[in-house]
């Protein structure tokens, strides 16, 4: 039988699914990157292919998320896509009458608004990590709070601290005000979770018309407490799916199948080796970083060159 | 700017007797340049601007020249002549327009100082010739935009547009001038193009230096060429130097649904642009400033209400001297993804 890999590789987690022909999803994972996509993606297939069927032949591979344009390389992948297409895809095929996508990662958050199916307007932060799930994460590590409990503590406060939603840096300082006043815990947590919503709605989601039904994803959905801040500060129904940190690697999933041909993929990519060499070009003043990228010592791709120097292989 | 440097260095060849530096292209060097001596929060223009002038000083140039106004564009030369000034290099900067006017008897003077021979007559005379080659340039330009994306041989406009600037740098006469503009257009509509008849159309609008200096918007138009889309950008030197302040005026009048009173900068015009386009039926429209440009923060929510209005997507960017490559590709690549979806 078929089946089509999506990878969805982000900032912070790696997240893979393999569905069937009926966008199924047959085995799915969620690992750390750790900084490191070409580990935890060997890490992540490992996971997969261990779990997944003798009678499966993998009939395409789509690979999303910021290190995308590498890992499809390191795969050979037939589809490699934006995060945006991949997320509205994914989502699609759950819920298809789906109007607004909120969805926040670890480096990253995008609004996408959809009708009948289509992607109408989007928008994603621009210059700042504020409001994503780095700061969330930052900030547990600042408070001594497992990131996992940090939507439950948040649950229990009746009586949130107001946090400048604007900047990080005067949240954070914000923050280290209220508790040296005193304030508990999980009030300053469930303040934190506040600011998060206000900030994302005020950057990203500034100017855009939120129609329910609302499906909000990415890792930071997993958090309660923000949950709970977006339903109350929207007044809407906000959905959080069951699979909602995989909804990019299914997108993307979705996406190679649609273009698959006849090629049967090899997940053996355990011994593979693979490198990046980087060198300054010295050409002219531009001094462009060139990046080398070696599989098995064999040199398949050059990125970074801004004129046509080094554009052979 | 973009290839503007060949009709100003026409114009000044010819006219002064000295010897005319063209600065290196902009590269990273530029920006690291500008950005170290410039304030940090100021335009980003500036910037690239101050790190081309330094880069002339080294390369033996005396005299420098800015313009100015509008908006913070006012300040520049001074700032940057102090700048320069207290870096210990020694120059002349003419600036051209003060107090938003260009005074002829002052130019006059400042010309006259550099070059005691300069001949008025023939002044005016080489400053028509290179009014019209920007006009002409300017009207090639727009059509290499439509067309560039779908061209059968690689670099077949970009090699033809380096060989007609070559040849106009060469004329003496308008006449002349105007016939080679004939002839270049007319090979540039030779050029083998393979263009559907419903194409994907996307205008540009935004703040003129990120607009025009593609160094400085990270390539943009040639990304967007290779989605093939056809480009529509209304802002160029013809507008800025010559139509200016009639595009105001009738932008005033044609968008009275959506302001009243005049704008700074070129953000009354933006706005015209936003409605010209939506009603001309773009399928997208892709708006770009550098960062902190107050004239263009001041039209944003209008062209933002204009395009929900007529529910044509619209796409902000904000460029500093050092914004990631990866993260304007990857939005401009879903931009484009959304744009082709809405079509089907």
């Amino acid at each position: 039988m078929n089946c089509y890999l999506g990878i969805d590789i982000g900032s912070i987690s790696t997240k893979g699914v393999i569905i069937d022909d009926n966008n199924k999803i047959i085995t799915s994972s969620y690992i750390w990157t750790e900084g490191n996509p070409v580990t935890s993606v060997k890490k992540l297939i490992n996971i997969l292919k261990n779990n997944l069927d003798k009678k499966y032949v993998v009939k395409g591979i789509g690979t999303t998320g910021s290190a995308r344009k590498l890992i499809g390389l390191l795969l050979d992948a037939n589809v490699v896509k934006n995060e945006i297409m991949a997320h509205a895809i994914g989502t699609l095929s759950i819920y298809p009458d789906v109007k607004t996508i909120l969805e926040i990662g670890g480096q990253d958050s995008k609004i996408i608004l959809l009708n009948n199916g289509i992607i109408t307007d989007y928008a994603m932060n621009t210059l700042c990590a504020a409001g994503t799930g780095s700061f969330l994460s930052s900030q547990a590590k600042r408070l001594n709070i497992n990131i996992e409990d940090f939507g439950n503590l948040a649950l229990k406060s009746n009586n949130p601290v107001k946090i400048a939603a604007r900047c990080t840096v005067f949240a954070e300082s914000d923050l280290i005000h209220k508790a040296q006043v005193g304030y508990k815990k999980e009030d300053i947590v469930a303040g934190l979770c506040k600011s998060i919503v206000l900030n994302y709605l005020n950057n990203v989601g500034k100017g855009k018309k939120i129609k329910s039904p609302v499906i909000f994803q990415g890792g930071v959905s997993k958090n309660l407490g923000v949950l709970k801040y977006f339903k109350e500060i929207l007044n809407t129904d906000v959905i959080v799916d069951p699979n909602s940190h995989l909804m990019g690697a299914l997108g993307i999933a979705i996406l190679s199948k649609k273009n698959s041909s006849n090629k049967i993929y090899d997940l053996n990519i355990q011994d593979v080796s693979f490198d990046t060499k980087a060198i300054d070009c010295g050409g002219c003043s531009n001094n462009c970083e060139i990046l080398r990228i070696y599989k098995d010592n064999k040199l398949i791709d050059i990125w970074g060159n801004r004129c046509d120097k080094y554009i052979k292989i | 700017m973009g290839n503007y440097y060949i009709p100003a260095k026409y114009l000044l060849s010819h006219i002064v007797d000295a010897e005319i530096i063209i600065p290196p292209f902009i590269t990273a060097k530029t920006v690291e340049l500008g950005s170290k001596y410039s304030p940090d929060f100021v335009c980003t223009p500036f910037k690239y601007t101050l790190g081309t002038m330094i880069e002339s000083l080294e390369q033996g140039a005396s005299i420098l020249i800015q313009f100015g106004g509008g908006c913070r564009y006012g300040y520049y030369s001074e700032l940057q002549e102090q700048i320069l000034k207290d870096l210990g290099y020694k120059f002349e900067l003419l600036n051209l327009i003060t107090n938003g006017k260009a005074n002829i008897k002052r130019i006059y003077k400042m010309i006259k100082r550099i070059d005691k021979k300069f001949n008025i007559i023939k002044g005016l005379y080489y400053l028509y010739i290179t009014k019209n080659m920007v006009k002409y340039m300017d009207k090639i330009d727009d059509y290499v935009r439509k067309n560039i994306g779908f061209e059968v041989n690689k670099n077949s406009f970009d090699n033809l547009n380096k060989e007609m600037l070559d040849r106009f740098s060469k004329v003496n006469n308008p006449i002349n001038l105007y016939v080679l503009y004939k002839k270049y257009f007319r090979k540039f509509k030779k050029i083998n193009i393979k263009k559907p008849k419903k194409c994907l159309k996307v205008g540009v609008i935004g703040e003129l230096y990120t607009l025009m200096e593609p160094f400085s918007n990270y390539y943009l138009e040639k990304e967007l060429a290779s989605f093939n889309i056809e480009i529509k950008r209304f802002t160029n030197v013809n507008y800025l130097l010559f139509k200016n302040k009639k595009t105001i005026k009738k932008a005033l009048k044609k968008s009275k649904k959506y302001m009243k009173y005049k704008m700074g900068a070129d953000a009354s015009s933006n706005i015209y642009w936003t409605k010209y386009l939506c009603d001309k039926k773009y399928d997208g429209i892709i708006h770009i400033k550098s960062s902190f440009c107050t004239p263009e923060i001041g039209s944003m929510p209008i062209i933002d209400k204009i395009a929900s209005n007529y529910n044509v997507p619209i796409i902000y960017f904000s460029f500093d001297a050092n914004t990631s490559e990866v993260g304007i590709k990857t939005r401009l690549e879903a931009f484009y993804d959304m744009i082709e979806m809405r079509r089907q």
